[in-house]
């Protein structure tokens, strides 16, 4: 696979560390129900056969979190941009 | 050379190549194969098969031999299950034939084939289960060393492998017409191409065949193709290269044969080369593999696939028969019995099996040769093809004598890297054969692998395939005029098996895979095509089924009356030819399987004697032994005594550095550290443990405040890249607002620790004599900058992991070596030493210090004796989820101390906890032991373990066992802080 | 009915050109309802129909396949047995698949050359070493087989590793001998033949595509072959477990990983046993047919392709030449990937779940084949009795939420780490 980096262009996915679902958010720690929701957080996902938005790590590039949105069935990446942009995003809203 | 025809071909008569096979000498000439030279020395019989040790020729001329096996070159270069018909002729070249014993013209286990009826498809499910002891004594063992083919080399291979990149525009794959062709326009356009070809000769069938392109003949226009491809700056020609696969995102991978064709490869030169190209666009132009006939004893040695014959007449002047019958479904082999004629050769009889009106029309243009329409039945011979037995349409049956039977079924397309992304091709019913369908994102199909199967159409797709790859890069040209060709026909009606069969009628040659064996598996339901394929093992050969799987899937649907489409096929998986596996591993073996990284203080340790040990990708000194001292448990005891009353150094480099900076970082470090960094003053150093966020121990390290918004971290050594990543994900996607900044210094700085009662005295020697080493100015946990002697800058630390008055000194890395000498020169009079991982080790267990033994990912903060550092005060990783009720059980195992009850008793790592009446067995399993040491300051074995409820269990007795190795020992459970429980020392 | 398979039955048939052979299942068409249904034609969900109707004398029972059986992970993998486990949650079950194993040929009456070759997990400095120890007496405490090798023995065993010239030099390893390999299909089609001669409908091209539920739970499924009523539905569909849930409204700790395998060309025999080095992640055995069987890691990213890319295949390789540098011109053969049920702690779940009726066999990780049996068998007691089977009591799928992982590595709630 070929990820593309907005950063440093289309590079081998060798120079990039997986993580996973990008579309889990961690929950308030304060929360009267935060034990369930960490549970929910850290350990159950959708795993979709399809459309996945995940976590890539540039390690051999520049450092940055991607969110890289990739099909599951076939690896056809769609795109990928700076997790920062994404979820910053997220506290805006 | 019986064999060898006197004029043409693409050999160099001028160069002769003399080989061996089975030890005898022959000869052959520079552009033959193996397969050619042993045909010209009349060599016919050149393997056994698989199950039933058949004998074996040489079935085809390319990568889809399955017959014509062998084992190439010998000692550590021996390569077996070598195909004859893809080794390019040297001088030299050594081959043996294998499978066989004592001999391939006398092999014993050609007895298998009396008793076929019973080795029939999935015979082995049926049987051999009794006695069930019996199968790994008795029936294993046999079956194993009559099955597999050749004998792998016992030793390291000598030669070398590279890996390669490179990128372009277009690839077009396949040298042949169509691939040509499709390169042409390509280049011509100014895209960058890349044409590969797994021949030694680039131009495929342009070599083989005696056609016209524009008047001349088809191998001179190729010649001009490659000349003017080469003549072009951005083409890149890759002869011998096989792409293998198709990845994702336009990722094809290749092996190229750089010196296969030498007999040892030139001095710091590769034997073979793995390319990634990197293509835009792709033209597949792979051609279309002959398929054999189903009749009996199809497999004899001397019946060859009639495009095969072509091969050998025309490119390698070697007249495979010299009486050869026909047998052909398709127009295709006419064209081989004229080629047979016009080299010379006698051909007995065409045999045609389709409507006598097709027959005889085109008898009419080979007025010499007998042209039957009906079917070979059987071919007849000992270790080669002596007749044939024909039936014609019209009943009547001939024995036609014969030593080359020539068999055409048609033409599949070489579609396999077209599937390689998950595609299944589509049956063409109107011309019997699979066709590529959806196909991998910029792939086009040319030529013969589209099912294109005429010169002309391989050379118009070919053109028009190039022109729009080039023209999806953003290149544009023209289409050529199109070149004149001799007209030929594709015309064919399928005959997937004879109607009546003398003999075995092999599907799959290598496999030993009759029809018989079909439709036994059919009957006994193993209907899916997928089925079939693994009860029968059709296709799972060495040739992957090249010249089998269709006439596989062809029988199946017949034999289930359903079409052919609706049978499928299986999947075309990468590789599609073996790919030796010291060539896709390249340079990383032996030594260099994986980078050394060496601490700044190496050579320093080298110098010394040191004895090294792995630690992740690290070599780190072991100990430092001295004259007279012969293992490891004398030099250990005497510097961990040193530490422990001089002084000690000891390279700590490998400790993972991140210097965070920013307005915001004291927020970030909050956040990630478990415990309270708030209260942390500047030139002050604080421990500090991390959680993952499901609540367990993740990591454990220090943070040293080196100014208000500076802190630099440090991490284990295993954990020095997750821990980096990890900040990294937290601050780019949990709190991307704060500010703060961090990197890496892992590497930009030598850490060495000076540890003992004398380390202040040695380091007072070492640094700028205003720098204040006392208590009150630089106590224990302080931090700072400071000045060396010669003025250049440092680090200083006053931490301990040996419990000793201790500090760990910084320089920039490429100043470490000679830190660590000035330190090593300074102290010599305080009786400072080198010490190392083993004599760490037995200090930090002393003082009860946990490492990766104990932070092993299984264990919690409480576990290990950090509870109450746990802040309640905030929110960190792992905050939530750590307090959850299992993981701060005081019945979990948890950290404790243990020294043996016999003092002369040892202990080892991985023992486990029983209580001491209790039964050797699971119910009574309490824990294991962590970590253990021959304390020399004890004077007896300790070590640390993780025990249920063992804080609770001070001053108990305890088992530890080891039935492993048939040891156990009584402990005494402890604090796991075996020296200065107080710390005075540290603070002294 | 089937015949029974004997070197005297095969010499009969053989006499008469096998025509005598009865098909190893029917291919009936599903009935309206069954009591029981399983979702999955792989090793599990056969194995679990099988022991429904044998242990359980279930004689209503469906197993729904949406290929053909045994087209996934029991199809797919490197064949490798053992119960070389270190958790208390996993060994005693993995021992009951083990003895099962040992005793499976004559009870299905099916060859799946059971070979009991060992497994050597080597290892390569002191703190690999004491891992295994610890394993290692973690086994002898439940009963287990092994025994610790040093080096000498290992190049005794294996002369043709690198002992002079590693990068990571080999110290020694573990061996189960009872350890070993299986034919993969084999288990299947055994499997297969063994519950349909009980009766057990298999049904194959039928793919589940909803479930149907009340106020009392489930009540059936929806099928490409129309609707087929059952009270008791287990899902045995590691690879796909969370879109079949997710029919259930399930969301599971599971993600769906590329696994791929490798074989080479047929050889003469060279390794002995299984192997799998501790420098890497890399394991080796070799087939009956002769040809060197062997994987690695994940590729790493969550993927239903079934297929995966070069990165990996060349790790692998250059493990497999750096374990064994005589391999350097062995070529390799095939690659094949499979979807590994990868759950959160690396362990497999066997369970209830929130929807009465709707039981659950996932997550299996790398570790489904060796599981086969005592997966069925465990499987089908939940389905039978609605009570977790005692070896797999550990397998909750609320220990996620609890705290009480059975994470053999350490690896934490990272599913491509495990």
């Amino acid at each position: 696979m070929r990820i593309p980096c907005p950063h440093c262009g289309p590079r081998t996915h060798e120079e990039f560390t997986y993580y996973g679902d990008a579309t889990v958010r961690r929950p308030s720690a304060t929360g009267p129900d935060a034990e369930a929701a960490f549970y929910d957080y850290v350990y159950t996902r959708d795993n979709p056969c399809g459309l996945h938005r995940e976590l890539w790590f540039h390690q051999g590039g520049c450092h940055e979190w991607l969110v890289v949105e990739r099909d599951t069935r076939n690896h056809d990446i769609k795109g990928a941009v700076p997790a920062r942009s994404v979820f910053s995003a997220d506290d805006a809203t | 050379m019986s064999s060898r025809i006197a004029q043409g071909g693409a050999i160099n008569r001028q160069q002769v190549c003399r080989f061996t096979f089975d030890g005898a000498g022959y000869s052959g000439y520079a552009g033959d194969s193996l397969a050619s030279a042993l045909l010209a020395n009349d060599i016919r019989l050149v393997g056994r098969s698989f199950k039933y040790h058949r004998p074996r020729g040489i079935l085809s001329a390319g990568s889809e031999e399955p017959n014509a096996l062998v084992e190439l070159r010998s000692g550590a270069r021996r390569e077996p299950n070598t195909r004859a018909t893809d080794i390019e002729l040297y001088d030299g070249l050594e081959a043996t034939s294998q499978n066989r014993w004592p001999s391939l013209k006398f092999d014993v286990q050609a007895i298998n084939g009396l008793f076929s009826p019973l080795f029939v498809a999935g015979f082995y499910y049926k049987t051999f289960m009794w006695p069930a002891s019996f199968w790994e004594k008795v029936y294993e063992p046999l079956i194993r060393r009559a099955a597999g083919l050749g004998r792998a080399a016992l030793e390291a291979d000598p030669d070398h492998y590279e890996k390669s990149w490179a990128h372009c525009d277009v690839l077009v794959i396949g040298a042949g017409p169509a691939g040509l062709a499709a390169a042409l326009t390509a280049a011509r356009t100014g895209a960058r191409v890349i044409l590969a070809d797994e021949n030694f000769v680039l131009g495929g069938r342009c070599l083989a065949e005696r056609r016209t392109i524009d008047g001349q003949p088809a191998a001179d226009w190729a010649a001009q193709a490659i000349a003017e491809l080469r003549s072009m700056p951005d083409v890149r020609l890759f002869p011998r290269t096989t792409v293998f696969g198709v990845f994702d995102d336009g990722v094809y991978g290749a092996v190229e044969r750089v010196n296969d064709h030498l007999p040892v490869p030139p001095e710091f030169q590769p034997r073979q080369r793995v390319w990634r190209f990197i293509a835009k666009q792709a033209v597949l132009a792979s051609g279309a593999i002959e398929r054999p006939l189903v009749f009996g004893n199809n497999d004899l040695p001397g019946v060859m696939l009639a495009g095969a014959v072509r091969t050998y007449l025309n490119r390698y002047a070697v007249l495979p028969g010299r009486r050869a019958v026909v047998f052909t479904d398709n127009d295709d082999g006419w064209t081989t019995a004229a080629d047979l004629v016009a080299a010379g050769g006698q051909v007995a009889a065409i045999v045609d099996s389709r409507e006598p009106v097709i027959v005889s029309e085109l008898a009419r243009r080979f007025p010499d040769i007998q042209a039957i329409a009906g079917e070979v039945n059987g071919a007849r011979g000992g270790r080669h093809v002596e007749s044939v037995e024909v039936t014609s349409r019209t009943g009547t049956s001939h024995r036609i004598d014969c030593n080359l039977v020539a068999m055409s079924g048609g033409w599949s397309p070489t579609l396999h890297l077209t599937s390689h992304k998950g595609n299944r091709p589509r049956w063409d019913e109107e011309r019997s054969i699979f066709v590529p369908d959806m196909l991998p994102t910029g792939m086009r199909v040319a030529g013969a692998a589209n099912g294109d199967m005429t010169l002309g159409e391989a050379l118009v797709t070919g053109f028009r395939q190039g022109l729009t790859a080039a023209a999806s890069c953003g290149f544009s040209g023209s289409m050529p005029a199109l070149p004149r060709v001799t007209e030929e026909s594709a015309r064919r009606v399928p005959l997937w098996r004879v109607r009546q069969a003398l003999g075995k009628c092999f599907v799959d040659f290598q496999n030993d895979v009759t029809t018989d064996d079909v439709e036994l598996a059919e009957h006994e339901g193993y209907r899916s095509i997928e089925h079939l394929k693994r009860y029968t093992t059709l296709g799972m050969a060495t040739d992957q089924g090249k010249t089998s799987g269709v006439t596989g899937i062809a029988l199946l649907a017949q034999r289930r009356s359903i079409p052919v489409a609706a049978t499928g096929t299986t999947t075309f998986r990468p590789p599609y030819t073996p790919v030796a596996m010291g060539a896709l591993a390249g340079h990383h073996r032996g030594m260099d399987f994986r980078p050394t990284r060496y601490a700044p203080s190496h050579r320093w340790a080298s110098e010394l004697g040191a004895s090294f040990t792995e630690s992740g990708p690290w070599l780190r000194a072991q100990w430092f032994p001295r004259a007279g001292e012969t293992d490891w448990f004398e030099p250990t005891c005497r510097e961990v005594k040193a530490v422990r009353s001089t002084v000690g150094l000891c390279d700590v480099s490998t400790l993972g550095k991140i210097d965070v900076q920013g307005p915001d970082a004291l927020k970030f470090i909050e956040r990630l550290y478990a415990n309270n960094f708030a209260t942390l003053a500047v030139g002050r150093t604080r421990y500090g443990i991390m959680l993952r966020e499901d609540g367990f121990m993740f990591d454990d390290g220090t943070a040293a405040r080196l100014a208000e918004n500076r802190y630099l971290i440090t991490t284990t050594t295993a954990h020095a890249v997750q821990v980096y990543q990890h900040m990294h994900l937290c601050h780019q996607t949990l709190w991307p607002e704060l500010d703060v900044q961090f990197v890496s210094v892992t590497d930009q700085w030598a850490q060495f620790a000076v540890a003992g009662p004398r380390s202040r005295a040695l380091l007072q020697r070492v640094l700028d004599p205003r720098c204040d080493l006392s208590n009150e100015a630089f106590p224990f946990m302080a931090c700072g900058e400071v000045a060396l002697r010669n003025g250049e800058p440092a680090r200083l630390f006053r931490i301990s992991f040996s419990g000793e008055l201790a500090y760990e000194i910084a320089v920039p890395g490429h100043r470490g070596d000679a830190l660590i000498r000035t330190l090593h020169d300074a102290g010599q009079d305080l009786g400072v030493v080198p010490y190392g991982l083993e004599a760490l080790n037995v200090l930090r267990v002393e003082k009860g210090h946990v490492v990766g033994s104990e932070l092993n990912g299984q264990t919690t903060a409480h576990d290990l004796g950090f509870g109450r550092m746990l802040s309640t005060q905030k929110d960190f990783i792992g905050s939530v989820l750590g307090r959850r009720a299992n993981l701060i059980d005081p019945a979990r195992p948890r950290l404790v101390g243990i020294k043996t009850v016999d003092r002369n008793a040892k202990l080892a790592g991985g023992m486990h906890f029983i209580p001491q009446h209790a039964q050797r067995s699971i119910e009574h399993d309490q824990g294991h032991v962590t970590s253990v040491c021959y304390s020399p300051i004890l004077e007896q074995w300790i070590g640390l373990g993780l025990l249920t409820n063992g804080p609770d269990r001070h001053g108990e007795k305890v088992m530890v066992v080891d039935p492993l190795r048939g040891a156990e020992t009584l402990v005494e459970i402890c604090s796991p802080v075996f020296i200065d429980p107080e710390g005075a020392r540290l603070r002294g | 009915m089937a015949n029974r398979y004997s070197i005297f039955s095969l010499l009969k048939e053989s006499l008469r050109g096998h025509r005598g052979w009865a098909p190893a299942w029917r291919d009936p068409e599903p009935k309206p309802a069954y009591d029981f249904i399983v979702v999955g034609g792989g090793g599990h969900g056969l194995a679990t129909a099988y022991y429904l109707a044998k242990n359980h004398n279930a004689r209503n029972v469906a197993v729904l396949e949406k290929g053909y059986i045994g087209g996934g992970n029991v199809g797919r993998n490197t064949t490798i047995v053992r119960s070389n486990y270190l958790m208390p949650g996993n060994i005693p079950f993995y021992e009951l698949s083990m003895k099962l194993w040992e005793g499976l040929e004559q009870d299905l009456n099916y060859n799946a050359m059971i070979s009991q070759r060992g497994v050597l997990n080597l290892f390569h400095n002191d703190s690999q070493r004491d891992a295994c120890v610890r394993r290692g007496n973690a086994m002898h405490l439940h009963g287990v087989d092994g025994e610790l090798l040093n080096r000498e023995q290992v190049r005794k065993l294996l002369p043709m590793a690198d002992f002079d010239n590693a990068r990571f030099p080999i110290m020694g390893g573990l061996m189960q001998r009872r350890g070993g390999t299986v034919r993969h299909d084999a288990v299947a089609w055994g499997f297969a033949r063994a519950a349909d001669s009980l009766g057990v409908d298999i049904i194959q091209n039928c793919e589940v595509t909803g479930i149907r539920q009340d106020d009392n739970g489930v009540t059936g499924v929806e099928t490409t072959r129309g609707f087929i009523g059952s009270r008791r539905i287990g899902m045995a569909c590691a690879g796909n477990t969370s879109r079949v849930a997710s029919l259930a409204g399930l969301r599971l700790p599971i993600e769906s990983h590329l696994l791929q395998a490798f074989v080479s060309e047929g050889l003469k025999p060279l390794v002995p046993c299984v192997v799998t080095f501790g420098a890497g992640h890399f394991y080796i055995s070799q087939s009956d047919k002769g040809g060197l069987v062997f994987g690695g890691n994940l590729d790493g990213y969550n993927s239903y392709a079934q297929r995966g890319n070069l990165p990996l295949v060349e790790e692998v390789c250059e493990e497999g030449v750096a374990l064994f540098p005589c391999l350097s011109r062995v070529r390799m053969l095939r690659s094949w990937g499979g979807i590994m049920d990868m759950s959160m702690d690396g362990s497999p779940i066997i369970d209830r779940t929130a929807v009465d009726g709707l039981y659950l066999n996932a997550g299996w990780c790398y570790g489904g084949f060796k599981a086969t049996p005592a997966s069925g068998w465990c499987f089908a007691h939940l389905l039978a009795t609605d009570q977790p089977h005692e070896v797999a009591r550990a397998y909750r799928l609320d220990r996620f939420a609890t705290g009480r992982l059975i994470d053999e590595n350490g690896s934490g709630a990272h599913p491509n780490r495990h």
